[in-house]
């Protein structure tokens, strides 16, 4: 079956404003006939929420953590990108569009990258008006930086806290709508499986984390905002709940999973320190704005270093080899994500690693701290400062931009930044694929929508800095109250939807069958076990460089560990009660059949492109020498898998992407 | 390193709960504290025991989802950090560690070291937030310019990540601190100030019904909170409060 994006007809700039005149509205009155799930309270299902609840829907929200205001938004340091052209440096919606186009390496859909443009200054207006804290200059005018693979500072930022600001508004505006009882909100349930009546989404079956019970609930339509599936990896900057779960049940029931092996490892993250990691931090990429990113130039230097005998710091600046300043001079140490990571992989397997694991480079902000310290004591009216003084200015403005990062570096690591220069890694951050949606949002199950890191939409093969908060809330705030609204409009005569109907029963049933499979299982170890086995593997086979033979490998390795995984597995405790090893093997069973169309994808997908490197597919020769080489030709389009009842044996269907209004290049940051 | 932990266990809100000890061992400084759980609750799912039950999610200090009571102290050791953040090198060699769970009344335990902290959610319903709609018909974000001053007291306070470390801290149990952070957040805005009078009154009214006890000015709360939360947020809470009642709101 070929897939229909439904994008609205007319000019790119005016599709989202047609769409809107066109679409048919639901009147107030039967708005409160009419049920809406939202599973997810991040930035994209609270900002959902609360939008529908505002518009007069019932509005039933899920979340795994004690409290909405957990979701993992919450960790988003570095800041939100909006095109307000506040700076006057020549941004716009078409620039915001074009840079996210470009930054994706040509694998997203132009029409809904613009509307994302579109709504983008909207958001700030709106965050601001909820009283969102965001940085402000002297003037009291609200500051920006700028960030990875862009010529324009239009990222709006609340210290290193800028997620976490924006969903405590989200979160208040959800609060609000919890008071009036427009939402009813269930904490500490999850969600384990998408209920299809008809067809269409009609509900889910969720469990209480807290009692065991599972429950039926029904709605016209589900939204499923669930985040990103990095933790299949194991190792990632994701919370340690973070999983597919409910995404990959709405796969299994008929939506299709898009560009899955579409991941963004993020080039500035704290290394691993040992085998007892169970998560990695990062480092806002904000860091890259004034940090310099290096190895030593020779390998004798690396050697001493990884032995411990020779210290970053004492590195004569001719020693150093600032790679990506060498390697592309116009974005320097701001190019894109995935350029900064495969860079410093190159780096440490040419052995130049500077940690004990040889997994590191630095992040310097040696220069800074003396550029800093002189523009202060200049402004001071001191013309001819002492390296002392320099010093001290510069350190204090360091600490006043990247304070909070910098204490949270020295927390981890126990070294002090500011004297020695930053030890850094690529970690697995996020996650571009995820459920196949058109224009609307939907998923190709009537009524089942997904929107922010769960959905595939925006950010083609590799994220920029900063889109990810602006897709998050321009979905929730923006984007589904018109579309849900749109496919709503046919549902007002239909009435209650009934919880006990043959569809649930069954739905309701076949979870129970699975809990009690796993407290079942008669093996010895923990879930953990086989969590981190899989994310070795992946990150082995699947991780920032993928070729054909691993691939098949990784494939192999997944059958194997799951079918090890069901017969070893033990899960202490009983089901009706909290069981947190219960909720880890649910969501790690579907990471490992999400883990093996993550490698089918990528295997099929034999050009590079983005956060996606094949080794089969580089430069051979001009100065792209070395570099990653998409292929246009064969693969300009979206990998939608359809389930097909067995893992791994989904079947792909190509969406092909046109690209109308943006001359496709080839991405340069030379 | 090898650790003797003295761990609460409570099988469910109405079981009496007690310490129970557990040994570790091979235990590295670099390993963050739930980290060490992490080995605890291995080695004892391997023995086919009940694992000890904790809230976490982010590792990284800014959920708010970790609430350890450790030596006697939230979050244990260490000034502003949380559990996830609290790493082992803060410990000796042989050393015996007490592991409990937050207390006070509004906070009831769900199962070992997992808490009941809804009551935050509701006090923020009450109030704790601009009653704009999310509609997009807002004015220009830099139509207000507002003092970087205020914008920064502002956001300082927005730190907070209901934790409830300040409760567990508090010999009252009060959550001033956390209500008067969301407080302090809005009042210094613009934004804020339409809804300030009932905002203060029925964040406190709702504060007081779900249990949690007066402020007697001892500080502590200040002392164990992760974010450097600052008690002038109390302060400016109760003459907001004040402010509010005087002009005969209640
Ligand atoms: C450390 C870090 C820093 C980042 N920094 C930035 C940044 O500076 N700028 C930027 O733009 N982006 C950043 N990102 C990316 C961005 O934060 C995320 O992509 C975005 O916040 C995801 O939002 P979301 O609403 O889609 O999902 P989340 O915020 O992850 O929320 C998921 C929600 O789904 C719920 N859920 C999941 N499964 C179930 C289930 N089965 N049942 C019930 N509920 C469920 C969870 O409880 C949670 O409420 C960062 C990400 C990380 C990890
Ligand atoms: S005020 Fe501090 S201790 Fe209290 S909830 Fe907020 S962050 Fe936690
Ligand atoms: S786990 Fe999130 S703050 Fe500790």
């Amino acid at each position: 079956m070929a897939l229909d994006s439904k994008i609205p007809e007319g000019p790119l700039k005016d599709k989202w404003t047609n769409y809107k005149n066109q679409i048919d509205l639901v009147n107030p009155a039967n708005k409160r006939n009419i049920d809406v799930i939202v599973v997810g309270t991040g930035l994209a299902g609270a900002s959902a929420s609360a939008s529908l609840a505002e518009l007069g829907y019932n509005v039933k929200t899920f979340c795994f953590q004690d409290s909405p205001r957990r979701a993992h938004s919450i960790a988003a340091q570095g800041g939100i990108n909006a095109a307000k052209n506040y700076q006057g440096d020549g941004d716009s919606t078409y620039r915001l569009f074009y840079d996210t186009v470009k930054g994706g390496d040509y694998r997203s859909r132009e029409a809904n990258v613009y509307r994302l443009a579109e709504v983008s200054a909207n958001i700030i207006d709106q965050c601001v008006a909820q009283g969102v804290p965001f940085a402000r200059d002297y003037g009291g005018l609200l500051d920006n930086r700028s960030f990875g693979g862009v010529l324009v500072s239009r990222t709006f930022y609340a210290k290193g806290q800028t997620g976490q600001q924006l969903l405590l508004g989200a979160y208040s505006a959800l609060s609000r709508q919890i008071a009036k009882g427009k939402v009813e909100m269930h904490n500490r349930h999850e969600m384990l499986d998408l209920v299809k009546v008809d067809g269409k989404a009609r509900g889910i079956i969720a469990r209480n984390l807290v009692t065991g019970e599972i429950q039926r609930h029904s709605a016209h339509a589900v939204v499923i905002a669930s985040g990103g599936y990095g933790n299949v990896f194991f190792l990632s900057t994701n919370a340690m709940g973070s999983n597919v779960t409910a995404a990959w049940k709405a796969h299994k029931k008929g939506a299709h999973m898009a560009n899955p092996c579409f991941t963004q490892i993020h080039p500035t993250c704290i290394p691993v320190s040992g085998g007892f990691q169970s998560k990695l931090t990062l480092m806002s990429e904000s860091l890259r704005n004034d940090g310099r990113i290096w190895v030593p130039k020779k390998m004798e230097d690396a050697k001493a270093i990884q032995a411990g005998t020779l210290k970053g710091k004492d590195i004569a600046e001719e020693n150093r080899d600032y790679y990506l300043e060498r390697r592309y001079p116009a974005f320097g140490n701001l190019v894109p994500r995935d350029v900064a990571s495969r860079a410093a992989k190159e780096r440490c397997d040419a052995g130049f690693g500077v940690n004990k694991t040889g997994e590191a480079v630095y992040l310097d902000f040696k220069s800074a701290i003396v550029r800093y310290g002189k523009q202060e004591a200049f402004v001071h009216g001191n013309k001819n400062p002492s390296d002392a003084e320099i010093q001290t200015l510069g350190k204090a403005a360091v600490a006043a931009k990247y304070g909070n990062l910098f204490q949270m570096y020295e927390k981890i690591t126990d070294e002090n930044p500011y004297e020695m220069p930053m030890k850094i890694y690529p970690a697995v951050h996020y996650t571009m694929g995820g459920l196949w949606v058109d224009y609307d949002l939907m998923t190709d199950i009537p009524g089942c929508y997904a929107a922010g890191e769960a959905n595939f939409s925006d950010h083609g093969a590799n994220r920029l800095g900063a889109s990810a908060l602006m897709q998050g809330l321009a979905d929730g705030y923006f984007v589904l109250p018109y579309t849900i609204g749109n496919y709503l409009s046919k549902d007002i005569r239909t009435g209650e939807i009934p919880n006990d109907s043959a569809e649930f029963m069954a739905a309701e049933k076949e979870v129970k069958a699975r809990i009690d499979g796993f407290m079942n299982a008669k093996g010895t170890k923990p879930v953990d076990h086989f969590h981190m086995r899989l994310g070795k593997l992946m990150w082995e086979n699947c991780g920032m460089a993928r070729n054909a033979e691993g691939l098949q490998k990784g494939m192999k390795e997944i059958k194997a560990l799951k079918e090890e995984f069901f017969a070893n597995v033990r899960i202490p405790g009983v089901a009706n009660g909290v069981n947190q090893e219960l909720e880890k093997a649910g969501r790690v069973a579907d990471l490992m059949e999400l883990g093996e169309l993550m490698c089918k994808d990528a295997l099929e997908r034999s050009e590079s492109c983005g956060g996606h490197f094949r080794e089969e597919s580089v430069e051979l020769d001009g100065i792209q020498k070395g570099e990653a080489k998409r292929d246009d030709e064969n693969f300009s389009f979206v990998s939608a898998w359809q389930w097909n009842g067995e893992s791994g044996k989904q079947e792909l269907i190509k969406e092909p992407l046109e690209f109308k209004d943006i001359a496709v290049k080839q991405r340069s940051y030379k | 390193m090898k650790l003797l932990l003295k761990i609460w266990r409570q099988n469910g809100p109405q079981d009496k709960g007690k310490m129970v000890d557990y040994n570790v061992d091979g235990i590295e400084g670099d390993m963050s504290f739930l980290e060490m759980m992490d080995v605890l609750n291995s080695q004892l799912i391997e023995k086919g025991d009940e694992p000890v039950i904790f809230d976490h999610d982010c590792r990284e200090g800014i959920c708010g989802s970790c609430s350890m009571f450790i030596n006697g102290e939230a979050h244990g050791p260490g000034r502003n950090v949380t559990t996830c953040q609290l790493h082992m090198r803060s410990f000796k060699d042989g050393e015996t560690i007490f592991i409990e769970p937050w207390r006070a009344e509004a906070f009831p335990v769900i199962k070992d070291l997992m808490v009941d902290r809804s009551a935050f959610d509701r006090i923020i319903q009450a109030g704790g937030y601009v009653s704009v709609n999310t509609s997009g018909n807002t004015q220009d974000a830099n139509s207000l310019p507002i003092p970087k001053e205020d914008a920064d007291l502002a956001f300082d306070a927005a730190t907070c990540i209901g934790c409830g470390a300040c409760v567990a801290t508090c010999k009252n149990a009060s959550a001033m601190l956390f209500t008067s952070a969301k407080i302090s957040q809005l009042s210094l805005l613009p934004q804020g100030q339409v809804e300030a009078k009932e905002r203060v009154i029925n964040m406190v009214n709702q504060m007081d019904l779900e249990g949690f006890g007066n402020c007697t000015n001892t500080g502590a709360c200040e002392v164990e909170c992760p974010k450097g939360i600052s008690l002038d947020n109390i302060a400016r809470m109760n003459r907001e409060y004040l402010s509010a009642t005087a002009k005969g709101k209640k």
